[in-house]
């Protein structure tokens, strides 16, 4: 089987090529900086033939200016370690951008390789009026040039058949590889660019005007702020106001499941697995899906239009102002999903120490793990009411809980910054993408994506924690008269930490629910269902949801001091885990754990004493 | 630093042509990536949009087809001749 390498410049359609030549499911995203691994797939050639095709970071030169392109550099000279030198290259191409990315086209066919050109994004090109001329562009390269659709499928048989030819060496230009294009210094290669790409292009008929347009408002000064603002703002009300019908048939559904497991499984320690730590625990967390989902309709929708260089844009000021460099945004924004592919993002960043500065404050970003932590806790104790114009007070508090999230962030970098990761912050360059609309199949597959791992996440993680925690729970059995969860092991080791965490108004039940939690931040939840069904063992179990119960048994300084914890707390193993294998050892995720972990005890304290001391 | 015009300078919408760019002024992973992305003599130039807050940080600069970003010390290294037409125009 012999291999292909998809190159080119970031945000170029190399990973949506890749995706649909293999059947993978890579991320895509309208801006640079997406991919920054090799991630190799299979795919099949028109005559029937495998190929093993490789998806590369994007690269605007051999000169790596980060490790991302490294890798793209080390791969395709064949110096990455173990593996053989790509047979074929599919350089990868913005048809609507020509003059950029043929100068970096020009240093990859001056490799000699095998070389087919992917004309992608034709489309884009046609919408900003370009009529290009592929043979005439084939001509200037000396390589076969093929237009392609990539998120369409259009083109794809072309592009195979291409690559099947330069392959047997059957292609027509073979042999012809233009020897003008070797020793070109980059002056030249511009100049080169230039003129290849006024050759291709046959007419054209307006200028880019969707961009000029659309940045003129959303990049003005002071409209673009308020526009931004006001969008996170709708997206957290919209996480509570949309996804009640939804989350409430969902917990409805749960609870007739459960009440019929009741109702046909007898008695014992069975029933009591299913009922206290199946569904009071990781049904606690499966309710969230809908909030998930909305949210991920959110960041993918701002993802894939192009909307998020622009809030990057839009932000840089506040960024620089506390030594953080422009590269950091990408990683950042990706942590609003997920801590773990904000801190692989990092790659993109050269300079070690403003990478390892954003490493360290990505947990900081609201990640979509906290969501059905905060939510449980705002559904049980800040009333559905509205404030001031429609405004739900529920949303209000979760858009409030994002953004104490982020000046955190930026109150660490800026202390990071002059303390243990001093240096000077690079700047921010950034390619502004075009604007797309979404595609309404793409949002889909997204979003089915995101909606099964967090279900898997339920399925393992979660519900491994919340068992290991029901189990210890549950032995030894209460004598009669005596509470089970005080006489169980993990009542007894609550009641030794609760003495750690009473200073900042927690109870035993939420020291209880801190220690699986650590293996992620869902499991305080379903930990939590778990300890009020054990308690509840005699009652209803069902009817007792979460929420009721920490309606019930917290005060609101309690509540509140439980949220600003989780504003802070690294409670996830992933996260560590990848902080250890980016950073190459435990020195600075210990890091990570220790100031994390004591800005959540301090800030939870503050806000629990304020709150006392106002008398909520 | 010299009253030179520089594009952090430069007026929004006026196209000028890059004279000179001070690399050393720049670390250098920023100036190849600049580079890389056309930032360099020669090159023709329009700042179309600038952020609201600590003298307008960033700068958008229109490049060919492109919108890149940059932060205004960048932009202070990188001297630049307005177009005369330009000018006289306006
Ligand atoms: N209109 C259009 N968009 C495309 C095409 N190919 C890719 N895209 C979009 O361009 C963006 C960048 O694609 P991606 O594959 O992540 O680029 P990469 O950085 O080269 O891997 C994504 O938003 C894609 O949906 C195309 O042929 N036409
Ligand atoms: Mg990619």
């Amino acid at each position: 089987m012999f291999r292909a390498a998809l190159v080119g410049n970031p945000n170029a359609g190399k990973s949506a090529l890749f995706n649909k030549l293999t059947g993978a499911r890579q991320k895509i995203a309208n801006y640079p900086g997406v991919t920054v691994e090799r991630k190799a797939g299979r795919m099949t050639l028109p005559n029937g033939e495998p190929v093993e095709l490789i998806d590369l970071p994007g690269a605007y030169s051999f000169d790596a200016a980060s490790p991302d392109e490294e890798v793209t550099r080390a791969v395709v000279h064949g110096e990455f370690a173990g593996e053989a030198t790509p047979d074929v290259i599919i350089l990868v191409l913005d048809a609507a951008n020509l003059e950029q990315h043929l100068t970096f086209a020009q240093e990859v066919i001056a490799l000699g390789r095998p070389t087919v050109v992917a004309l992608n994004m034709i489309d884009l090109a046609a919408r900003d009026g370009l009529t290009l001329d592929p043979d005439a562009l084939s001509e200037a390269l000396g390589v076969p040039v093929v237009p392609t659709v990539a998120v369409r499928s259009r083109g794809l048989d072309e592009l195979g058949e291409a690559v099947t030819a330069v392959r047997s060496g059957r292609a027509p230009e073979e042999g012809r590889t233009t020897p003008h294009l070797f020793h070109l210094s980059l002056p030249e290669r511009r100049l080169a660019a230039k003129h290849m790409a006024r050759g291709a292009i046959l007419s054209r008929s307006k200028r880019a005007v969707v961009e000029s347009s659309l940045d003129k408002v959303l990049l003005n000064p002071w409209a673009g702020p308020i526009i931004l603002f006001a969008f996170l703002f709708i997206v957290f009300q919209a996480v509570f106001a949309w996804a009640t019908p939804f989350a409430d048939a969902l917990e409805a559904g749960v609870g007739a499941v459960s009440a019929a497991v009741t109702g046909n499984v007898p008695e014992g320690f069975f029933r009591d697995f299913l009922t206290e730590g199946l569904f009071a625990g990781v049904g606690a967390v499966v309710v969230f899906l809908p909030q998930i989902v909305i949210l991920f309709a959110f960041i993918l929708a701002m993802e894939m239009s192009g909307y998020m260089a622009r809030a990057a844009f839009i932000m840089d000021r506040m960024m620089a102002s506390v030594g953080l460099s422009g590269r950091s945004f990408i990683p950042l924004l990706s942590s609003f999903a997920c801590a773990i592919p904000g801190i692989m993002a990092t790659r993109s960043i050269a300079d070690t120490k403003d990478r390892l500065t954003t490493i360290l404050i990505a947990p900081l970003m609201t990640c979509s793990a906290r969501l059905p932590v905060y939510a449980v806790v705002i559904a049980a104790v800040i009333p559905n009411t509205t404030v001031g114009g429609g405004v739900g007070l529920q949303g209000l508090v979760l858009f409030a809980l994002y953004i104490a999230g982020i000046l955190g962030a930026m109150a660490a970098a800026l202390v990071l910054r002059r303390t243990v990761t001093k240096g000077a912050a690079s700047g921010f360059i950034m390619e502004m993408p075009r604007y797309q609309m979404p595609l309404l199949k793409d949002m889909a597959i997204g979003l089915w994506q995101r909606a099964w791992v967090f279900l898997r996440r339920a399925g393992t993680i979660i519900f491994a924690a919340t068992i290991a925690l029901w189990l210890l729970l549950t032995f030894p059995k209460a004598d009669p008269g005596e509470s089970q969860v005080d006489a169980s092991i993990a009542g007894q080791i609550g009641n030794g930490m609760a003495v750690l965490v009473e200073p900042i108004g927690f109870n035993r039940d939420i020291a209880l629910s801190l220690i699986p939690a650590m293996a992620a931040r869902e499991v305080a939840v379903s930990s939590l269902g778990t300890i009020y069904a054990v308690e509840a063992e005699d009652e209803d179990v069902v009817a007792d949801a979460v929420t009721d119960r920490i309606a019930a048994t917290w005060t609101l300084p309690t509540a509140l001091a439980f949220l600003a914890w989780f504003v802070f707390a690294p409670q996830c193993l992933s996260t560590i885990a990848v902080a250890k294998r980016e950073t190459n050892g435990w020195k600075w995720p210990v890091f990570m754990l220790v100031y994390l972990f004591g800005a959540a005890y301090v800030f939870a304290g503050l806000t629990y004493w304020l709150a006392v001391w106002l008398g909520l | 630093m010299d009253d030179r015009p520089t594009l952090d300078r430069l007026a929004p919408h006026r196209a000028a042509r890059i004279a000179h760019v001070a690399w050393d002024d720049i670390p250098s992973d920023d100036a190849k990536r600049l580079r890389a992305l056309g930032i360099d003599e020669g090159a023709e130039v329009a700042v179309v949009h600038r952020g609201m807050f600590g003298g307008r940080d960033p700068l958008a600069v229109r490049l060919g087809r492109m919108t890149i970003a940059l932060r205004r010390s960048h932009a202070a290294a990188i001297a630049i001749a307005e177009f005369e037409a330009e000018s006289a125009a306006s």
